[in-house]
């Protein structure tokens, strides 16, 4: 099957899929998608990250042609897919409920796409053979969705979306139903089969470490707009708004006043009336409100001058949850007591008190001055 | 199980009762509780439901009717080998019951042998009213004496009626009832075209039940997927209206499709007025009445089960059928209706059962040559008051269902039937 599948091309000028101030309401009152324009790359992993309502699977079934666009365009290959209807698209889909024909067995739910886009006899049996031996599934073929377990049914589902070799693959929450082991397991596998078979994979999901897991880039949707479009790490590390930051990741939100604003720091005062020195991100001028955004691993504990943190502030602890891996310090200080730090397993500040008085600081380039929202 | 050799191996709760002793008693209550509630069902349904069907169908091989008329008669025919003419002895006895028979029991043995032979039964009468003549007579003048009443006694025919009417139990009704019968030589052979009636009724209830579940099917199939796939509101709304017709009585119904499809109806007035036809169109008393009626009444049966299988149904595969490059036709063939089998089978079960059965539809919009088995058992069970005939007929009917219903349970499986 590999061979045949196209290779990834990131370079070509013209992306795959274009989506062209694409606008959507279904009740002609509320608009769903709000002016989106989107490019996505050939052989790329997107994932359409938001929360419920943010209009990421309205996106997604716009592309695969289930809905119409109410304005706007979507043009796949430098062709509008306006009149073209789903099943002319040559875009494979995995639905959430895996969507398997119950009265067919594996291998003519694999075989059912096959027959419908026409492929000799004998091929099928081949591109079959492969893509259940992709899915792990060899010798699950005359077994009934009925009898194999979610993790099965969601490999065949897969498998069933890939074996015609389709320009696209669309998903949509498709590990939603699994139970959290597989569905990590899942996505590791998820992961590598696109790195196989080199096809673009635009996923949508709700859940922010599966799209951090899997994705070449994220677009995270919120009330209809994309909020930021990036690679995991960027989104990550440089949320570009206070939504993004606060729905990847765990995040100390801290609400303040520009006072200064020079270059790549700016100086923020909070209600309690300290200041903070931070990076300015989309904050343009003194006197503006502004979120601060601290990610709770960047706090260094039990910190000194010589640790290259650029503020330093005395904060007392309040709860301790013991996670294994790491330890989740719940401290009080700035007058909030829902100020959460990460403290490593090992690490040399492990042995905490409640209520023991501790130091913690940061780089000021960890700390991101973002919009007041 | 093994059984268990002594009673340390016998599992016993904290009192010392044996475990299964203990269980049975806790589910006794349950057991006892459960036959009450069905017994009242179960009383009605032996009372008046199997023991009248029973003792029905039973009618269907007695003929009581020489055997009770002349039961001396009866017993001395059914030893006679049936050549030639029966022994005199036998002759001078059926005299003898000739003189002295009830006038119930005789109309009743003279109207049965008048199946075989029409005029058989006035001949009767006639001898009988002469019995006095044979009494007199000597057994070996005995024949003779017949014959002088009516010359057709020389006619041997006559008296193997005689002899085949004098066994309690007969399959004449139910070879009847198959245009067959008994000749000479006890072979079954067919009965004279001009008597042969109740295959082709046979016939035509299968072919009117066929047809009329076909078209419920292709009619019913779009209102069904319709209703399952609208937003619950309207659907429901839609519900209501396939379900109107049962708030009508059969009667009704077909009556007003007589004031519709009459010669001076609705429909044959519009088409009228319109241009459509010149003169007024026969649209009853023919075939297409009766399939008109009969869908109509029908379809409600075949509508709701499909409803209800389709509205199991994961309306995403449609979707999923078209994104792995379905168009719509090949996605409801191939994907959507499989999935409906149960739905149409129990369906298209119900319909054809119901429609083998039909008697008022075709009675009142139908014409002569569209009358099902049910019309003429009513008329064998009423008009006639041919009850054997009648009986053997709803043996016929009953078996035709059994074995539709066994060919269907071959093919589709009743266990995969699914009704609202």
């Amino acid at each position: 099957m590999t061979d045949s599948m196209h290779s990834p091309d990131r370079g070509s000028n013209e992306p795959q899929v274009r989506f062209e101030n694409v606008q959507k309401t279904y009740d002609g009152e509320v608009l769903v998608v709000k002016d989106l324009n989107l490019a996505i790359e050939k052989g790329e992993f997107l994932t359409l990250l938001g929360p419920s309502g943010s209009g990421k699977t309205t996106t997604l079934m716009m592309l695969a042609g289930f809905e119409s666009t109410t304005h706007g365009d979507i043009v796949l290959n430098g062709r509008s897919l306006r009149l073209v209807p789903p099943h002319k698209r040559d875009i494979g889909m995995v639905f959430q409920n895996y969507a398997l024909f119950p009265h067919m067995t594996v291998y003519e739910n694999l075989e059912f796409p096959l027959q419908c886009h026409k492929v000799e006899k004998t091929s099928r049996e081949k591109k079959i053979a492969e893509a259940l031996a992709m899915v792990e599934l060899t010798g699950f073929e005359r077994r009934r969705p009925a009898q194999l377990s979610g993790g099965q049914q969601q490999r065949v589902a897969l498998a069933r979306a890939l074996v015609f070799e389709p320009q696209i693959v669309l998903m949509d929450e498709p590990l939603g139903a699994l139970d959290k082991k597989l569905r990590e397991q899942m996505q590791i596998e998820m992961k590598h089969i696109h790195q196989n078979v080199g096809l673009t994979f635009v996923y949508v999901t709700h859940d922010q470490s599966e799209a951090l897991t899997m994705s070449d880039r994220i677009a995270v949707f919120d009330d209809g707009v994309i909020q930021q479009l990036d690679a995991p790490e960027e989104l990550y590390e440089r949320p570009k708004n206070a939504f993004v930051a606060q729905f990847i990741g765990e995040n100390n939100r801290l609400n303040g006043r520009i006072t200064e604003l020079a270059g790549d720091v700016c100086l923020v005062e909070l209600p309690s009336g300290h200041t903070i020195r931070a990076l300015p991100v989309n904050v343009s001028e003194v006197g503006q409100q502004t979120t601060l955004s601290l990610r709770p691993e960047v706090v260094v504990v039990g910190a000194v001058e010589s640790d290259g943190c650029d503020d330093i502030f005395t904060a007392v602890v309040q709860e301790q949850i013991y996670m294994g891996d790491h330890t989740r310090v719940r401290m009080e200080v700035f007058g909030h007591d829902d100020f959460v730090v990460k403290v490593p397993r090992g690490s040399s500040h492990g042995g905490l008190e409640l209520g023991q008085e501790i130091r913690i600081g940061w780089r000021s380039g960890d700390c991101r001055a973002l919009d007041a929202a | 199980m093994v059984a268990t050799t002594g009673s340390h191996d016998v599992m016993r709760t904290a009192d010392g009762v044996p475990l299964r002793i203990k269980l049975r008693r806790a589910e006794r209550m349950r057991k006892v509780w459960a036959i009450t509630l069905v017994a009242p069902l179960f009383l009605f349904l032996v009372v008046g439901f199997i023991l009248p069907i029973i003792s029905l169908l039973s009618l269907s091989i007695e003929d009581p009717d020489l055997t009770e008329g002349f039961p001396r008669t009866a017993e001395m025919f059914q030893e006679w080998d049936g050549e030639g003419f029966p022994p005199p002895e036998a002759m001078a006895t059926f005299a003898e019951e000739l003189a002295v028979a009830g006038r119930g029991e005789f109309g009743r043995a003279a109207k049965r042998l008048n199946y075989d032979i029409s005029g058989f039964k006035s001949m009767v009468k006639k001898t009988a009213r002469k019995s006095e003549e044979l009494a007199l007579l000597s057994p070996e003048q005995m024949l003779d004496g017949f014959i002088k009443i009516d010359k057709d006694w020389g006619d041997p025919a006559y008296w193997l009626v005689i002899k085949n009417a004098s066994s309690y139990y007969t399959d004449y009704y139910l070879l009847w009832s198959l245009d067959l019968q008994r000749d000479k030589e006890r072979e079954i052979v067919g009965v004279s075209p001009d008597r042969a009636i109740y295959v082709d009724v046979l016939l035509r209830t299968i072919e009117i039940s066929f047809a009329v579940t076909l078209l419920c099917f292709l009619l019913g199939l779009p209102i069904a997927y319709l209703l399952a796939t609208l937003p619950t509101r309207i659907s429901n709304l839609l519900l209501i209206l396939v379900l109107l017709p049962f708030w009508t009585s059969l009667l009704v119904r077909t009556t007003s499709w007589i004031v519709l499809l009459q010669n001076e109806g609705l429909i044959n007035d519009a088409a009228l007025w319109l241009g459509l036809w010149n003169e007024p169109q026969e649209l009853i008393r023919n075939r297409f009445g009766v399939y008109v009626a009969m869908v109509h009444i029908l379809l409600p049966f075949m509508v709701l089960p499909m409803y209800s299988v389709m509205k199991t149904i994961n309306p995403w595969h449609m979707r999923a059928a078209a994104s792995l490059g379905a168009p719509g036709w090949k996605a409801f063939l191939k994907v959507y209706f499989p999935q409906c089998m149960p739905g149409v089978a129990a369906g298209t079960l119900l319909v054809f059962i119901l429609s083998l059965g039909y008697y008022i539809t075709p009675a009142l919009v139908g014409g002569p040559s569209d009358q099902m088995t049910s019309y003429w058992i009513v008329q064998n069970m009423g008009r006639t008051a041919n009850w054997g005939l009648g009986a053997a007929l709803s043996v016929v009917l009953l078996l035709l269902t059994l074995v539709m219903f066994f060919i269907y349970n071959r093919f589709v499986g009743v266990d995969r039937l699914k009704v609202n």
